[in-house]
């Protein structure tokens, strides 16, 4: 830790930040301590684990659905309107339950106060409160399956009318409850996520400005706003679709014939609907995308023992982006019919996001060249992150225009996209990072072993089985189909395609098991990390106990003197300069804190 | 959808203010050193809970645009049917007036360390506040006795519901304000943290407030012209 604090005008020491500057919280018993915690590194955890048990339900439901894909008329147990409802529980899940929730309660809690040097969230009750809420919300989705009638199958935009009516699966209880799941995980967040606001914005540690801030608090920051500000318009078009499905009123739903009858609907708009649900479906996107961008520049400027490329440029990319995801959300919707001049403004702003993330995918390369690159499990998944990224992205490009989205719209082209944008590029980073910072979390390492093993198969397989998906979505395959059936455009080759994508797809599900593994077996029989084995500047590896205690920073706070990026400085005694030491003894050895 | 536009524009220009007050453009790998040779850059002044409120308000007053947003794509189709607007809603909106100004006068009391002030403001402010509430239902059931049901057509299902959004949020700051008075009832003299506490509850009501009249403007149809102003402006 930092004995004198430096002034660079004077020369005379800085009074250290003395604790009282927030009353910390103390738990006074095993069930507040690690149940109803209020510590947000608990929270993190508790977040993390609920969101893996039941993104685990989502991925047997991935299973399900390829079992059924690739040997149609196999398996009796899954008829088409389990199909649909593994569809949507599949999608929600992972978006929502899964990637947000750990991306923003899990990393966002966990990073935000260590990396900004605060002892905890300014908030902390409140961020107990989100995570209870939170659980309440995954406990409501997944009762959906023991309910009568199953899950809802609308598909995961549960767009109305279908959503509320009878034919379609989980029309009596599967719909109600995922709304108000939907409605509940919206109000845990928000909870949450103004903690992480006002964490970054007032608890900063002293010298910690905003252009020091590691990438990763910039990207869960900036997802956080956009997340505050997007998740209303879903709970709006739940809160609508809702009354409509239980009071009756038709703020959705047009006047339709339901089972040879006339419905009690009449004058709504489906449209409204998918104009709210885009307004937040679409930054959703990008409040999963920002947090992995901001993680994976981290992983890549320590893995490769160099300053990242281009910091302000990063910063200002985020937030363009952040900004610019919300004015492009009807690309969702073009073929739902709209004035014609709308597609064009909104394939207009569609390619111009491309730019700051274009800029990012620059920045990250540039990083990576002439770097002294260690590859580490957790830099291989960052480049995996990058390769898959781009991958996606490009055809994110092919669709962002309208005429060619036309014809794809309802193919597996789709579904392979967002799987390689939105998918797998995030989930590297999810695995990446859980390598790089089980170290701290547990102060034990990951079996790199097992890790590589991991990460390879994980690779290659996605790209197996999302590469012929784009073919097959070039070939018109069309998605969301429970059986494709005699059709001439679809050649024997397209079942045999779909049959080897299911075999991989058991196979990189399954492998994922090792990782389960190592995570358990590591906790117990890993390596001890020490308190810094990344040698990486970033202040959450500078706390003097691993894992970090309450409070994160024994009595005084640290100060900060320099940005997060300082690898391989010229004439530095080590490849990094910890945030925290004071300019004066750069050359001096100061170890990692342990 | 322009409605809510409009409203994260604001939040934007709101947040690039700040952000322009955060040396952007500085370099921080150049800038080694202590905090003081880089000014300017630290936390806002203002404590913690504060800038919370203001990001729940930016939170709520972003669900309340949407509504708003919907409503107004809503009532351009055909089958919209405006209702009449209970007489009871003009008392309403006077008793919540009556009830922002009571919480300000508290909040100057406050400030003076007035604490009989402050008691009385925080339970005149509460008690017009839960009058408030009393007559929002008794608009409603007016308006059911007259048969105007909640799905009989759109324009009242918007009336019940955004009716019902806006009285539980003022529902959850009552819960605030019920605690804030039972700490000033308990304490004999004023301390900052009940200063901030009455504060943030009068910004609240404040907030409450403006968003009820405009959603009053837009459910008795006084803005009508307006949104149709507007509407013609953007297309």
């Amino acid at each position: 830790m930092v004995d004198v604090p430096y002034d660079g005008i004077a020369g005379t020491a800085i009074p250290p930040a003395e604790v009282p500057d927030v009353e910390l919280y103390h738990p006074k018993s095993w069930l507040t301590r690690y149940v109803f915690s209020q510590d947000a590194k608990i929270i993190a955890i508790q977040y993390s684990l609920t969101a893996s048990a039941i993104g685990l339900v989502a991925l047997v439901l991935s299973w399900l659905m390829r079992l059924q894909l690739g040997f149609p008329g196999t398996f009796s147990f899954i008829d088409a309107n389990q199909y649909l409802q593994f569809i949507t529980m599949h999608g929600m899940i992972m978006v929502i339950y899964l990637l947000t929730a750990l991306f923003l309660g899990g990393f966002g809690n966990y990073l935000i106060p260590l990396m900004v040097g605060a002892r905890d969230m300014v908030f902390p009750y409140v961020n107990m409160l989100s995570y209870w809420v939170y659980l309440l919300a995954v406990l409501v989705l997944a009762s959906t399956f023991f309910v009568p009638g199953g899950p809802t199958g609308a598909g995961w935009t549960l767009y109305p009318p279908q959503a509320i009516l009878s034919g379609t699966p989980g029309q009596d209880w599967g719909i109600v409850l995922m709304l108000a799941s939907l409605i509940l995980f919206i109000i845990g967040f928000t909870m949450g996520g103004l903690n992480y606001v006002v964490t970054v914005l007032q608890a900063r540690t002293r010298g910690m400005t905003l252009m020091r801030l590691p990438l990763t608090v910039w990207g869960i920051f900036t997802a956080t706003v956009m997340a505050l500000l997007a998740f209303p318009a879903l709970f709006v078009g739940s809160v609508m679709l809702l009354l409509d499905r239980l009071l009756g009123t038709s703020f959705f739903m047009p006047a339709l014939i339901e089972m040879g009858q006339l419905s009690k609907y009449g004058g709504g708009s489906p449209l409204l609907f998918q104009h709210l649900f885009w307004f937040f479906g679409h930054p959703e996107v990008y409040i999963v995308a920002l947090p992995a961008f901001g993680i994976v520049s981290d992983l890549i400027s320590t893995h490769a023992r160099k300053n990242i490329f281009g910091y302000r440029m990063m910063v200002w990319a985020i937030v363009a982006i952040g900004a610019l995801s919300f004015v492009v959300w009807a690309h969702h919707m073009y073929v739902s019919g709209m004035y014609p001049y709308f597609g064009y403004f909104f394939a207009t702003t569609t390619l111009i996001i491309a730019i700051p993330t274009a800029i990012k995918v620059y920045n990250w390369v540039l990083t990576l060249w002439r770097g002294d690159i260690h590859l580490t499990v957790p830099m291989l998944f960052a480049l995996g992150f990058i390769i898959t990224f781009v991958n996606g992205g490009l055809t994110g490009l092919f669709l962002g225009n309208v005429v060619v989205d036309v014809p794809l719209s309802d193919t597996m082209f789709v579904v392979a996209h967002f799987h390689m944008v939105m998918g797998v590029a995030p989930i590297m980073v999810v695995l990446g990072a859980i390598y790089h910072w089980y170290p701290k979390v547990t102060g034990r390492m990951l079996n790199a072993g097992l890790g590589k093993f991991h990460f390879w198969v994980t690779f290659l397989g996605a790209y197996l089985i999302f590469f012929p998906m784009h073919y097959l979505g070039l070939l018109g395959v069309p998605r969301r189909y429970f059986e494709l059936g005699d059709a001439a455009f679809i050649p024997p080759s397209a079942h045999s395609l779909n049959a080897f994508i299911t075999v991989v797809a058991l196979t990189v599900g399954f492998a994922q098991m090792t990782f389960l593994f190592n995570l358990v077996w590591s906790l117990f029989e890993g390596e001890p990390s020490g308190g810094n084995p990344w040698r990486a500047t970033s202040l959450e590896w500078q706390t003097p106990e691993t894992p970090p205690g309450h409070g994160n920073w024994g009595k005084e706070l640290p100060i900060v003197y320099r940005w997060a990026y300082d690898y391989s400085v010229p004439g530095a005694a080590q490849d990094f300069i910890p945030q925290n030491q004071p300019p004066t003894n750069t050359g001096a050895v100061q170890g990692a804190a342990s | 959808m322009s409605a809510v536009i409009l409203f994260l524009g604001v939040i934007a220009v709101i947040a690039g203010w700040w952000l322009s007050q955060q040396r952007l453009t500085s370099k921080p790998w150049l800038e080694e050193g202590s905090i003081h040779d880089f000014p300017g850059t630290g936390a806002v002044t203002w404590p913690a809970a504060k800038v919370g409120l203001g990001v729940f308000l930016a939170v709520a007053g972003c669900l309340f645009t949407l509504f708003v947003s919907a409503y107004s794509m809503r009532m351009t189709l055909v089958d919209w049917r405006a209702m009449p607007v209970p007489k009871v809603l003009w008392f309403n909106t006077g008793v919540l007036v009556l009830s922002s100004v009571a919480l300000h006068w508290a909040y100057i009391a406050a400030r003076r360390g007035d604490m009989d002030g402050v008691i009385v403001g925080l339970l005149a402010g509460g008690t017009s506040a839960i009058t408030f509430l009393a007559g929002q239902l008794l608009a409603w059931q007016q308006l059911g006795a007259a048969g105007y049901f909640v799905a009989s057509n759109p324009a009242n299902s918007f009336f019940y519901m955004i009716t019902a959004v806006h009285g539980l949020h003022l529902t959850g700051g009552l819960v605030a304000l019920g605690r804030t008075t039972a700490k000033v009832w308990r304490q004999d003299a004023m301390t900052a943290e009940m200063r901030l506490s009455v504060e943030l509850c009068t910004i609240y009501w404040h907030f409450l407030l403006l968003v009820w009249l405009v959603l009053l403007g837009l459910l008795t149809g006084w803005t009508n012209d307006f949104v149709d102003i507007c509407r013609q402006l953007l297309s």
